[in-house]
C-alpha cells in the first residue's frame, strides 16, 4: 500500500478504466506489492510442487536422502503402482457415478424452482427462497445425526443399493449432495433470472406460450452462462466432498475417490511416496478444471456472492 | 465474468430497468390448469427433497438432543429414570441432560469449543485480511496480477482431504520440508508438527489459512470489480490517497460482499472437519465440535441424543451469520 499523496490533476481515461493509475509511477508501492505477491505465490504453490516432487522419486531414494534432496533418478513408477495396487480406478468410477448425476439433477431442479419463484406469484416466494438459501448455509454436522439414522432406515430396491438401504449406496450420496446444494443454486439462478427483462416474457405471452415453454424455451437458454458456471463449481465441490462420503458410507469399495484417500493412507503407510502419487492422481480432475475452466469456476463463486 | 459483475450491484446503483418483478409476477390464479401442474411439479419436487433431507434432519437434531437413545429400538415420550442401567433407559426423554453432560463431564467438549474459537479467530484475523489484501493488490492491476491470482487461487480447487495429505510432506517429522530446512530432522530433536498436541492445531490452521485466503480473495475481487469506477475517480479528484480511498470510499460500499465473506468465514470455521480428520481423525489436540458430532454417531458407541446436542450447539452459533446474511439479502424484497 503506497501512501504518498497524489497531485491533483484531471482524471485520465486510463485511470477511469482502473488500470495504470496515473502517469507518475509510484515506484516503492509497486515494488513492495510485487515482492509481496511473488513471495506469497511461491509459498502458495510450494506445498503442491513438493508433494509432486516426492511422488516422482523412488521410495529407496527418499528413504536414504530424505524428501529435501537432489534427485538421483525420477520415475513415474509410483503413479503406476498407486493406480494398480489399490482400487483407485474403481473409486474414480464411483466419483463419476455420484458427481455427474448429482450435478445434472441439481441444476435441473434448481432452475425449475428459481423460475417459479421469480416469475410466478405463489404468495410465499421470498419465504421459499429463504428456506432454500438457508438450507445450504447450515453446517453439515447439524443435520448429520438424524440423516445417518434416516439412511439406516430408508429401504431401497436392490438395483439402487447392494445393501438395500440408503446407507452405503451411491444413490444415497447423490440424494444428499443434490439436496444440500439445491439452496445455493436456487439462490444464484433466481438472482440471474431476475435480470431477464420482463418484456421478453410479455412477448412470449402474446404469442400464447405456456408456462413450460417460457421456462424451457426462453429462460433456460438465457441462463446458459450461469448454468455453465454453476456446473463447473458443483462438479468440483461434489467431487471434493469428503464429509458425506465418510459419514454415510462404510469404508468399503463404494466410496468416491476423495474419501477413499483416507483408506489409502492406511494401505500405503509404509511407502509415503505412493501416497503422494495417489494424492496427485486424485487432484488431476480438479486441476484440469482449474486449467481449462478457472474463469467459469470464479464466475460461479462471484455469482453466489452477488446480491439478491 | 461480465454477467457476474452485473449481478453484484453496488447499493449506490439504481435497480436495473426491468421494473419490479414482484409486481409483474402473475399469480397462480391467472394460470391455466396445465400451467398449475407445471408450477406444482417445478416447485414441489425440489421443495420436498429440501425439506426431507435438510430441514427435517435439522429439526430432528433439535428434538433428538432432548432424548437419550442409542439408535436401537424406538423412541418414546416417557422421562428417563435416573437410577436404571442405560440399556433399560433407552429412547426416553432426557431433558437438557445431554447439554449438561457435555458442559460438565465430557472431557473433549471445552477443548473442542476452544479449538473452534481459535479456528474462527485465525480466519478472522489472518485468512480473511490476507485474502482481502491479495484482492486489493491484484485489483490495482500491477504487472503479472493474473498470474498471481491463478497461483493464489490454486489451493481452492483442491479438496481439503487432499490438502491435509499434501501438507504432511511439508510437516513430516524426519524427512519433511520444514524440519530439513531448519535443521531439526535428526531423530532426537525433530519437531513433531502434527503429532504434538500443542503444535498441531496451529500447523493445521496454516493449511486452512492457505486455502481460505485464496477463497476470500476471489470473492473480494468480484466485489471490487463491481465498484463504480467513478467513485475512485471522485476520491482522487478530492485528493485522497490510496489508503484513504480504500478505507473511506471503497470499503463502505462493499458492505454486501463483506457480509458474504463474514458468513463464509464463520460457516467454514464451524464446518471445519476434513483437515483434522485426515490428519489424525481429530484427536490429540485437534478436537473440533464437528468431529465430536461425528464420532458420537459413526463411532462404536451410538449416542444419538448426545451427538444431536452437540449439533444443536453448532446450529445455534451458525444461526447468527445466517440470519445476518438473509436479512441483508432479502430485506428489500419483503417490502
Amino acid at each position: 500500500m503506497s501512501t504518498d499523496t497524489l497531485a491533483r490533476r484531471p482524471a485520465s481515461p486510463a485511470a477511469a478504466a482502473g488500470t495504470d493509475r496515473g502517469r507518475r509511477p509510484r515506484r516503492w508501492g509497486q515494488i513492495t506489492s510485487q515482492v509481496f505477491l511473488i513471495c506469497a505465490s511461491v509459498l502458495w504453490v510450494l506445498p503442491i510442487l513438493f508433494a509432486l516432487y516426492v511422488a516422482v522419486r523412488p521410495y529407496s531414494d527418499t528413504r536414504t536422502h530424505g524428501y529435501v534432496s537432489l534427485p538421483h533418478h525420477l520415475t513415474f513408477d509410483n503413479f503406476r503402482q498407486a493406480w494398480t495396487q489399490s482400487d483407485l480406478p474403481r473409486f474414480f468410477w464411483n466419483s463419476v457415478l455420484i458427481t455427474v448425476p448429482a450435478v445434472v439433477i441439481v441444476l435441473a431442479l434448481a432452475s425449475g424452482v428459481a423460475f417459479v419463484l421469480t416469475r410466478v406469484d405463489v404468495k410465499v416466494n421470498v419465504a421459499l427462497l429463504i428456506v432454500f438459501t438457508a438450507g445450504n448455509l447450515l453446517p453439515q454436522q447439524v443435520i448429520i445425526t438424524p440423516l445417518f439414522r434416516m439412511y439406516l432406515k430408508i429401504p431401497l430396491p436392490s438395483f439402487l443399493s447392494g445393501s438395500g438401504l440408503m446407507y452405503n449406496s451411491l444413490f444415497g450420496l447423490v440424494v444428499i449432495n443434490v439436496a444440500f446444494q439445491l439452496g445455493f443454486c436456487v439462490f444464484v439462478l433466481s438472482n440471474y433470472m431476475k435480470s431477464i427483462p420482463g418484456e421478453m416474457y410479455e412477448a412470449a405471452l402474446v404469442d400464447g406460450a405456456g408456462l413450460w415453454t417460457r421456462f424451457w424455451r426462453l429462460t433456460l437458454p438465457l441462463c446458459r452462462p450461469a448454468l455453465a458456471a454453476l456446473a463447473t463449481l458443483l462438479t468440483t465441490w461434489i467431487y471434493n466432498d469428503f464429509f458425506w462420503a465418510v459419514t454415510l458410507m462404510s469404508s468399503g469399495d463404494k466410496r468416491p475417490v476423495t474419501s477413499a484417500l483416507a483408506n489409502l493412507q492406511g494401505e500405503f503407510v509404509s511407502n509415503q511416496n505412493l501416497i503422494a502419487a495417489a494424492a496427485m492422481i486424485v487432484a488431476v480432475p480438479t486441476l484440469v478444471v482449474y486449467v481449462l475452466l478457472q474463469k467459469q469456476f470464479i464466475a460461479g463463486l462471484s455469482l453466489g456472492s452477488g446480491k439478491g | 465474468m461480465s454477467s457476474a459483475v452485473s449481478q453484484a450491484r453496488t447499493p449506490a446503483a439504481a435497480p436495473d430497468g426491468t421494473g419490479s418483478p414482484a409486481r409483474r409476477r402473475r399469480g397462480v390464479r391467472g394460470l391455466s390448469a396445465r400451467d398449475r401442474v407445471v408450477v406444482a411439479l417445478l416447485l414441489g419436487i425440489p421443495l420436498l427433497l429440501d425439506l426431507a433431507f435438510v430441514w427435517f434432519p435439522a429439526i430432528g437434531t433439535v428434538l433428538l438432543s432432548f432424548t437419550k437413545w442409542n439408535g436401537v429400538g424406538g423412541l418414546h415420550t416417557t422421562t428417563c429414570k435416573p437410577n436404571l442401567p442405560s440399556i433399560l433407559n433407552n429412547g426416553c426423554v432426557y431433558g437438557v441432560q445431554n447439554y449438561h453432560q457435555a458442559a460438565t463431564i465430557y472431557p473433549e467438549f471445552w477443548p473442542a469449543v476452544r479449538h473452534n474459537l481459535i479456528w474462527l479467530a485465525v480466519f478472522v484475523l489472518f485468512a480473511t485480511p490476507l485474502g482481502m489484501l491479495f484482492a486489493v493488490l491484484i485489483d490495482r492491476g500491477i504487472r503479472g496480477s493474473r498470474m498471481y491470482q491463478s497461483m493464489l487461487f490454486l489451493p481452492v480447487m483442491l479438496s481439503l482431504a487432499l490438502i491435509g495429505i499434501i501438507w504432511e510432506f511439508v510437516y513430516s517429522q524426519n524427512f519433511g520440508l520444514i524440519n530439513t530446512v531448519i535443521g531439526r530432522d535428526g531423530n532426537d530433536n525433530a519437531i513433531d508438527w502434527l503429532g504434538n498436541p500443542r503444535l498441531n492445531l496451529w500447523a493445521v490452521l496454516v493449511e486452512a489459512t492457505w486455502r481460505q485466503s485464496g477463497y476470500v480473495m476471489v470473492l473480494y475481487l468480484a466485489g471490487l470489480k463491481a465498484v463504480d469506477p467513478t467513485l475512485r475517480e471522485a476520491a482522487r479528484v478530492d485528493g485522497a490517497n490510496d489508503w484513504q480511498t480504500f478505507w473511506r470510499v471503497i470499503f463502505p460500499v462493499m458492505r454486501p460482499i463483506n457480509i458474504v465473506i463474514m458468513v463464509v468465514t464463520v460457516i467454514e470455521s464451524l464446518r471445519a472437519f476434513d483437515l483434522v480428520y485426515i490428519t489424525n481423525k481429530g484427536v490429540n489436540g485437534l478436537e473440533l465440535l464437528s468431529v465430536l458430532v461425528t464420532s458420537n454417531i459413526v463411532g462404536e458407541t451410538q449416542r444419538v441424543g448426545f451427538g444431536s446436542a452437540l449439533g444443536v450447539v453448532l446450529l445455534l452459533i451458525s444461526l447468527v451469520p445466517i440470519s445476518l446474511f438473509l436479512h441483508q439479502t432479502f430485506r428489500r424484497e419483503e417490502s
